[in-house]
């Protein structure tokens, strides 16, 4: 199975390259990725230098341009597709229909990757993207178990990767308009969810309260760590009771799996985190890049570093199992 | 610019009705309700199914039977292989429009008619325009977009009949999990149903008591009610010819009423608005997906309120 990892800059795209990423994937600074994020992402020239690097590694570059184009502003989806072809990457991961319809056929020789964010969680599905744009691959939403991902892959022409470590969308990707019901801008317009530009924190009798928009998501109590507010992962009053009402602050995490998934018929592994730092990136890919052959009690002392790399250490493995639902 | 010929479709009932009820929901608006087209059919959560289908074809005769054109939804999310199959079956079988609500339904379409429900992402000409070629007829846009973007989707692919969501709590989000049984101490796999407690979807509130989203199932909707009224000359002029109201648990005959006065130009708009909150009391109105705003936003046309006021 092959390991895709993040890059939000090219130092970060460096170390995942010499962290062992059999695939590094990123996207333009603009909005034509899910990512986009204040100072996150590469220019034309960035990538250039950044798609040589790998290459001479032997590591592939994916380039996401996983935003549904902005009607009327469709020609800044396909410029940033023209240069990416121009530059040679080895896939685009892309959601949009009118998008993957233009790159099937203005670039036909271009490997096309169904995004997350396209949502396609079904046999039917996949076959609609293979047959439609030629589809090559497919990341699946994390919304299915592990026994649905081997039913899938055995009836498909196409290859599957799967989220194994990082954010975790509660919602099925590419579907949730949550956060511009409440900020106005969103993941699949925008390329944001929960943007920090609506975020606040204010201090309320002992507790920190955190903000997005005009919606209070957290009450943090004193000594209580404060979280981010990315709105599925707040606690709110549902009945009369309180608590997290969609899911934790957890990160997914299901390198426990990996044997299963392999099994499954899963051909790469994909790590969330283009808004990470430089070392975190490194240590992750690293740290997964020996877990995927490591044995016994070695590979366990490596999950347990792993789940210390996670967002409050606390970690989930999603609806890969069943019990989550 | 002339405006169309508009009419109102009543979108599919997103709530666990218990069959008798949904079956006179449909019985009254067979009988009453001055729509044109009527989506059936569960879209939200497949465990659901069985709620339902005893009464469909006597819902359908009815429907049918009062001149409305009947069509029917499929399912939003389907992961299952006994989903897929449903999916399969409602379209293999079906002598009326199917509307896709998942890119498996989309695929198995292609080349015959039928509808593009909201919960497929078309956010732009290119996607219309694919979609049209495959065979779509009516494409009913997401909550989501903007004016701007309907208007130009609506201006570069022009082959095809456009919707809006003009009534009800906007779909916002779907999951593999089921938050409405998590809230009451159950998994997805064992709910026991309890998603039908509230026949118009569990309020969630901020923890400083703001009202925010609504639970349905594995669905989660605005705490707002999607109003469009103001603005349905503008979409009318830029080729919107359909305005779907999604059912609440309240007079829809009555929704719809008001509607085909707006678009009759029979009620002004201030006075619609106030009809709609005298029906549908339960939620504020918004409309900022319109205006480029929040979705929660209300935005009238003498002043700009964000929805916290309606709080």
């Amino acid at each position: 199975m092959e390991l895709i990892c993040p890059a939000g800059t090219p130092a970060a795209f460096r170390e995942a390259v010499d962290a062992g990423a059999d695939a590094v994937y990123c996207g333009f600074n603009d909005e034509t990725n899910a990512r986009n994020f204040p100072g996150l992402n590469f220019s034309r020239e960035e990538l250039r230098n950044s798609i040589a690097y790998a290459r001479q590694k032997g590591v592939q570059t994916l380039v996401a341009l996983n935003t549904f184009m902005r009607a009327g502003s469709e020609a800044l989806w396909y410029q940033r597709a023209a240069d990416a072809v121009a530059l040679g990457v080895d896939a685009l991961i892309v959601a949009d229909f009118g998008l993957m319809a233009h790159v099937a056929e203005t670039y036909p020789e271009q490997r096309l990757h169904a995004s997350v964010q396209a949502s396609a969680s079904n046999v039917e599905a996949i076959r609609f993207l293979v047959t439609a744009f030629g589809v090559k691959r497919v990341v699946l939403p994390r919304t299915l178990t592990i026994p649905d991902i081997a039913r899938i892959a055995r009836k498909i022409d196409c290859e599957i990767e799967v989220f194994v470590f990082g954010g975790l969308c509660v919602m099925a990707e590419g579907r949730c308009s949550l956060s511009s019901y409440a900020t106005g801008k969103s993941p699949n317009m925008n390329g944001v969810c929960s943007p920090a530009t609506h975020v606040r924190y204010r201090q309320d009798g002992g507790e920190l309260v955190s903000e997005l928009g005009d919606y209070t998501i957290n009450r943090f109590p004193p000594g209580e760590a404060a979280g981010y507010p990315t709105l599925c992962k707040g606690r709110f009053e549902v009945g009369d009771s309180h608590g997290y009402a969609f899911e934790d602050p957890v990160s997914l995490d299901i390198m426990d799996h990996i044997d299963a998934l392999r099994e499954a018929g899963v051909s790469a592994l994909k790590v969330e985190g283009r808004q990470r730092g430089k070392a975190y990136v490194a240590e992750v890919v690293s740290t997964l890049r020996r877990s995927l052959t490591a044995q016994g009690a070695e590979r366990q002392a490596l999950l347990s570093k792993l789940r210390h790399l996670s967002e409050g250490q606390k970690t989930t493995s999603g609806a890969y199992e069943k019990r989550w639902r | 610019m002339p405006q169309t010929t508009a009419t109102l479709t009543l979108g599919p009932v997103l709530y666990l009705w218990d069959g008798p009820k949904w079956r006179d929901f449909y019985f009254r608006i067979a009988d009453e309700a001055d729509v044109s087209r009527v989506v059936i059919g569960e879209t939200v959560c497949s465990k659901r199914l069985h709620f339902t289908e005893p009464h469909i074809a006597e819902v359908v005769e009815r429907l049918t039977a009062a001149g409305k054109e009947v069509v029917f939804s499929t399912l939003a999310m389907v992961t299952l292989e006994r989903e897929t199959q449903h999916v399969r079956n409602l379209i293999a079988n079906a002598a009326d429009l199917v509307e896709a609500s998942d890119l498996s339904a989309l695929g198995l379409l292609n080349g015959k008619p039928h509808v593009i429900g909201p919960l497929i992402n078309v956010y732009n000409a290119a996607t219309a325009r694919l979609l049209a070629a495959r065979g779509a007829r009516t494409i009913c846009l997401p909550p989501e977009l903007p004016m701007d973007s309907i208007s130009a989707i609506a201006a570069g692919a022009p082959d095809v009949d456009y919707e809006i969501f003009a009534f009800g709590r906007m779909p916002l989000a779907i999951s593999a999990r089921c938050a409405h049984a998590r809230s009451k101490g159950h998994i997805k796999d064992n709910c026991q149903f309890v998603c039908a407690d509230e026949p118009d979807g569990l309020p969630v509130r901020t923890l400083d008591r703001q009202s925010f989203l609504v639970l349905n199932g594995v669905q989660t909707v605005s705490h707002t009610c999607q109003m469009v009224a103001a603005e349905m000359r503008a979409l009318r002029e830029a080729g919107i010819s359909r305005f779907r109201l999604s059912p609440q648990d309240c007079d829809m005959v009555g929704i719809a009423a008001v509607f085909n006065d707006l678009l009759q130009d029979r009620v002004g708009v201030e006075e619609a608005i106030a009809r709609v909150e005298t029906i549908y009391p339960g939620a504020p109105l918004s409309n900022g997906f319109l205006h480029a705003r929040e979705g929660a936003a209300w935005v009238s046309r003498a002043r700009n309120v964000a929805a916290q006021s309606a709080l």
